[in-house]
């Protein structure tokens, strides 16, 4: 079985509220999908961040075969707030599997508004990512109000929820159970799946009794003295 | 308490609202941006008032005004915008009022960079503004520092009637980390029976001004300045020595370059040079003699000051410090660029080599 099979559309668009740890799960989704033989192509299209984006791992990506497209080809470290147009090659190109990474919030995912009419033509799954450490999503109310509010702003349907709960460094196995109680009561709520739950490797062997999918990670968004 | 995940800027804004910061007046900018918009949203709410200026000069003038009638006021910027409140920091610190300043470093000069620097060192120690006057400085070198010293720096600002500034650089803002919501050190304040707030059963009303135009008018407010200022060196200062007590090698940073050499630490004890940290945690007032000290012991060999600057600029403070008791070394880079663990350690072991 592929480790991705839990995310078996075409295009796998990734939002959440802002500090979830989109980023991290997406840069590991495009890693592990390239390991299972596929032809990836990832889109930064975080325009709300101005540190911790996808375009600084792209040696990583780039040395998995990805090809990263990313809103400042010329300067990562601008601030502007400008799409590339590199962007429909991934829309167009129906032979890869495309990972878009969003910013944070309905704010954040107001970049996907204008390829709305494009986006919904491809078999797509909207992801909201979820980090229950997160204080403004982890009462599932709040959750769902900011998943509403991602596919109001985008005009596209949710359809698959990602546990990510964490504490960086400090994450324990009881964070990432915390993390699926939540994700199960948001899933209960609003009918939508959970499509999985991101934990690093060393976490595996004791969640084998979680109900679904654990996806395993490395860590990839580091800090300098990581 | 359990931990909570919270990005720099986000915790920042929460801990001033925690704090019970009445009024916030800023403008964004990259990379501290957050700080407004999590205040926008929150501030209000809590029972206090937001409000976007139309630039950074008047924002630092409306916390002027603000904390003339006895509000708990705060503004926070980045570098360029820091350098726009220099005139309404020396008013508010001749006015004697307190107030709360965060300043989250980027690169300069100029626009320079939105990445993080420490290229305000001196800007934040020295006094950018005109006049004879000092700012206590908190370096928080990570998230739940900073939440803890933004809560502290209202107290202090009460106390001694002075701005505070909370300096970090642009990475402390922008990272995410767990923290806890823990109580901090609360002084014992004085009532503002100077506050601008009306007559409130005196005699006359109160005034709130930096100008004293008859020279030993103004020389007698100096010299109270100058000794508040001396009662803060003395009662304020702070610092943290990691693994001092025998190291040869010492590196002395403080904010992010003092997290990178943590790990630089840890490495170097694996390999069995003796490394140690000395982190200021106030720059002003600036630790001077614990580092004056600890550079005059014996097993101490060699210093290496690391910024995330190029010219060197707490490199003056360390030298002041040390008088010439040891050799200092400066490692230093700009423009985001990070000092790294492994540049750290090849110093180590090359300055334990000229030594020995």
């Amino acid at each position: 079985m592929l480790t991705t099979s839990f995310c078996p559309h075409r295009l796998s668009i990734v939002t959440g509220h802002y500090g979830t740890g989109k980023t991290e799960f997406a840069v590991n989704l495009a890693l592990a999908m390239a390991r299972d033989g596929e032809r990836v192509m990832m889109a930064d299209l975080d325009i709300v961040n101005p540190y911790f984006r996808s375009r600084e791992r792209r040696n990583v990506l780039e040395e998995a075969g990805i090809r990263l497209i990313s809103s400042s080809q010329a300067c990562s470290d601008a601030d502007v707030p400008a799409l590339p147009a590199e962007l429909l090659t991934i829309l167009e190109d129906r032979t890869v599997r495309g990972i878009l990474d969003i910013g944070g919030d309905p704010v954040g995912a107001r970049v996907l508004a204008r390829f709305q009419p494009r986006i919904v033509m491809e078999d797509y799954q909207l992801i909201y990512v979820l980090n229950a450490n997160r204080p403004e999503v982890r009462e599932p109310e709040n959750a769902i109000a900011y998943l509403r509010g991602i596919e109001a702003t985008t005009g596209l349907i949710c359809t698959g929820i990602v546990n990510n709960t964490h504490l960086c460094g400090e994450t324990t196995e009881e964070e990432i159970r915390k993390g699926a109680a939540l994700a199960a009561e948001v899933s209960r709520e609003t009918g939508i799946p959970v499509l999985c739950h991101v934990a690093e490797e060393k976490f595996i062997p004791s969640l084998s009794d979680l109900s679904g999918t654990v996806f395993p990670i490395t860590i990839q968004m580091k800090k300098p003295w990581e | 308490m359990a931990k909570e995940l919270w990005k720099g800027n986000e915790a920042i804004a929460e801990a001033a609202i925690r704090a019970g910061c009445d009024c916030f007046f800023g403008y964004p900018i990259t990379p501290q941006s957050e700080v407004p918009e999590y205040m926008s949203v929150h501030l209000p709410k809590a029972g206090g008032v937001f409000v976007q200026s139309e630039s950074e000069v008047a924002a630092i003038n409306m916390v002027y005004g603000a904390a003339g009638a006895g509000m708990r006021a705060m503004t926070s910027s980045s570098s360029p915008g820091i350098s726009l409140k220099q005139e309404g920091i020396t008013y508010l610190a001749g006015a004697e009022l307190p107030a709360v300043i965060i300043n989250c470093m980027r690169g300069g000069p100029g626009l320079g960079t939105i990445q993080p620097g420490q290229g305000d060192y001196f800007q934040a120690t020295r006094g950018g503004g005109n006049g004879d006057y000092r700012t206590v400085v908190l370096a928080p070198s990570n998230v739940q520092e900073t939440v803890d010293f933004v809560q502290e720096a209202f107290d202090i600002a009460d106390l001694y009637r002075n701005p505070v500034m909370v300096l970090c650089d642009g990475l402390i803002g922008q990272m995410m980390e767990p923290i806890e919501w823990r109580p901090v050190p609360k002084r014992d304040l004085p009532p503002k029976d100077w506050a601008a707030n009306g007559r409130m059963g005196r005699e006359n009303q109160n005034s709130i001004t930096s100008i004293f135009l008859d020279a030993e008018e103004c020389e007698a407010h100096n010299d109270r300045l100058t000794a508040k200022y001396a009662e803060m060196e003395e009662k304020e200062v702070r610092w943290e020595e990691i693994q001092c007590e025998d190291a040869e090698v010492l590196i002395t940073a403080y904010g992010t370059p003092a997290r990178i050499a943590l790990t630089a630490l840890e490495t170097l004890r694996a390999e069995g040079i003796k490394a140690g940290l000395f982190r200021p945690i106030t720059l002003w007032p600036f630790p001077e003699k614990a580092l004056h000290t600890l550079a005059g012991k014996d097993h101490i060999k060699a210093i290496l000051d690391v910024e995330m600057s190029t010219t060197g600029q707490m490199l003056d403070d360390v030298r002041l410090a040390v008088e010439g008791q040891k050799p200092i070394s400066y490692l230093g880079h700009a423009g985001g660029i990070m000092p790294t663990v492994e540049e750290m350690i090849e110093w180590a072991r090359e300055a334990l080599k000229e030594v020995k």
